[in-house]
């Protein structure tokens, strides 16, 4: 799973090849996740707890499954896009550097090798931000770096007073342990520690301040992979901790959480609203979609978490190729910005179309993804009693789809502003025919995966039923790391 | 010992806090080491401190003596030593990057992508 190559030749091929290893790879880890239960593996053969150990259950490896979907796409779309200059400076290495964070994140069983995965995701998003050094992108990544760097502090700090309590940093370890523990009220300070930390990166409120200062400002490919994965390990991260570790206070720590969810749903979609770049608007957006999940995660009822996981594979997707059409549109007209952009449907409704289907999915309008994510995480919340939250999320809805229907209007429907709707960006014009392809081909599949979401939405779900009662009942994956039988 | 070290790290903490929170970037990349150091100290003090007994077995004994230090701390300090300096030098490299590409180091003054267009 870990891709460690860096040679300085045919970056481009070896990129795309490994990507599809990588995805080939990842749904084997899937289907014997499904089949075998959960899988663990004691790095350098010390048993658990004394040893690092990866461990795969439903939710680490779908979450790979997507990541490798994503890196694909990303691998297609770059090489597409990516300027010589860029891929100069090993832009492929960093992004095959970035997916390999990423997975550690998602496979990894305990909490200071999860620090390691962080800082490894982290260090290369620096680069990939930062590569390039127009001014925005400068001051965008210092605002990134400084509130990520704070947030990896918090979280080394929480470590070492967790194993201070504990005696222990293996996950499984730990949900054994801390039932048996006293010091109630020190635990609670840990887990919010935590959830300072790992908010920070999930983006939510109020600690969601570096995504829209930062996320607009690389290449689309680089943003893309970004909205689409780095947020969702830090979702990630949450539902793993208030699931398996942290349920020794739920009173407490969950509703905090529930807090939180509500106002960044409705921070992040207020936000998109006053926004005029294309690529702003999605970056708010990604805002309030982290709102649903952990709203999910908050509810901690089993159906909730099944949406809150169900949230996450339709959003990293929908996210991802929104991004994709940005990119696209300003490679069409030249621009972001809404007012300096239009008429784009006239003459390619494809791309209107390929731009439709997941703004709908995203603001949740059957049957696409986004609407049975949505349904489940609010019948969740309805069964809960939770009347004011779940109209939150109900109006953030309709938000949402008001904000697509201004890019709609905006980018595909009215007028181009010349006055010549075939003005057409000589960046389009240059590009040759596979280039083209190349760019579509990631677009058009991830629009075919939300399509399928939609319609098969079942077994999807049945999935996420079958996360979450793994994920509220630790005893199998605890068994499974520690080897008990 | 211990309190000595606890009083520094939350010296240290103070400190951080307060040089992130200045405008100069300068301070804040010395606000966002203290934040790392302090980190580091705290692992070391709340993994129990234990004087002048390094975790190495005798020659001849099969198992450790009691009390021994707890080497899992230090491990762990020693991986986000490694892991804080990659990162800071990064860091500042990209502070200087943007102090020469912006033209101040004034993070009032860097809000160009916040603005609405």
């Amino acid at each position: 799973m870990l891709l460690l190559w860096n040679k300085v030749n045919l970056h481009k091929y070896i990129n795309l090849f490994s990507s599809i290893i990588s995805l080939i790879i990842s749904v084997i880890i899937l289907s014997s996740t499904i089949s075998n239960k959960i899988i663990s593996l004691q790095i350098g053969s010390w048993a658990a707890p004394f040893g690092i150990t990866i461990v795969s259950d439903l939710l680490s490896s779908v979450m790979v499954v997507i990541t490798a979907i994503i890196g694909f796409s990303t691998a297609l779309y770059s090489i597409g896009t990516i300027d010589s200059q860029r891929e100069k400076y090993l832009y492929y290495p960093l992004l095959q550097f970035l997916l390999m964070g990423i997975n550690g994140a998602f496979l990894t069983g305990d909490v200071f090798n999860l620090y390691v995965w962080f800082e490894v995701m982290l260090i290369s998003s620096f680069v990939l931000l930062a590569l390039g050094g127009r001014r925005e992108q400068l001051e965008g990544a210092i605002k990134y770096v400084t509130l990520n760097l704070l947030s990896s502090a918090i979280f080394l700090a929480a470590v070492g007073i967790l194993y201070g309590i504990a005696g222990t940093l293996n996950m499984a370890d730990l949900a054994r342990i801390i039932p048996l523990i006293e010091q109630k009220e020190l635990l609670t300070v840990v887990s919010i520690l935590f959830m300072v930390a790992f908010g920070v990166k999930a983006a939510i409120f109020p600690l969601f301040f570096w995504l829209p200062a930062s996320y607009h400002t690389p290449p689309v490919a680089v943003s893309a992979i970004f909205a689409g994965l780095l947020t969702k390990v830090g979702v990630y991260a949450l539902i793993r901790f208030f699931t398996t570790i942290f349920t020794h206070n739920i009173e407490f720590t969950h509703t905090i959480l529930l807090v939180s969810a509500t106002l960044t749903m409705l921070t992040g979609v207020l936000g998109a609203v006053a926004q005029n770049d294309f690529r702003k608007i999605l970056s708010f957006h990604i805002i309030s979609q982290i709102g649903y999940m952990i709203l999910g995660l908050a509810l901690f009822s089993p159906l909730a978490i099944a949406g809150a996981v169900f949230y996450i594979i339709h959003h990293i997707i929908v996210k991802t190729n929104l991004f994709f059409v940005s990119g696209v549109v300003k490679r069409l007209k030249g621009s972001y910005l809404l007012n300096e952009v239009g008429g784009v449907y006239k003459f390619y409704p494809i791309i209107g179309l390929l731009f439709l289907i997941p703004a709908l999915s995203l603001a949740g309008i059957p049957p696409l993804s986004g609407f049975w994510a949505k349904f489940v995480v609010i019948k969740a919340g309805l069964e809960l009693n939770q009347y004011f939250v779940v109209g939150v999320a109900l109006l953030v809805g309709i938000l949402t789809l008001f904000s697509m229907t201004k890019i709609w209007n905006e980018v595909f429907w009215k007028d181009d502003p010349t006055g010549n709707n075939r003005n057409i960006n000589e960046v389009y014009q240059s590009l040759d025919k596979t280039k083209k392809l190349l760019i579509f081909i990631p677009i058009i599949f991830l629009a075919l995966i939300t399509i399928m979401i939609g319609f098969y939405a079942e077994p999807f779900f049945t999935f996420a039923n079958n996360v979450a009662a793994q994920l509220l009942n630790p005893k199998e994956y605890i068994n499974s790391v520690l080897g008990m039988r | 010992m211990t309190f000595i070290l606890a009083i520094i790290v939350g010296l240290l903490y103070g400190a951080g806090t307060f040089m992130i929170l200045r405008r100069s970037l300068v301070k804040v990349i010395f606000g966002l080491i203290f934040l790392g150091h302090a980190a580091n100290l705290l692992i070391f003090t709340i993994g129990r401190l234990t004087k002048g007994s390094p975790a190495f077995i005798p020659i001849g004994a099969e198992t450790l003596s009691e009390p021994y230090a707890d080497p899992l701390p230090q491990a762990l300090i020693l991986t986000a030593i490694v892991i804080g300096f990659g990162v800071q030098a990064f860091a500042i490299i990209l502070f200087k990057r943007a102090y020469q590409t912006v033209g101040t180091d004034d993070l009032d003054k860097m809000k160009s992508t916040d603005e609405l267009q």
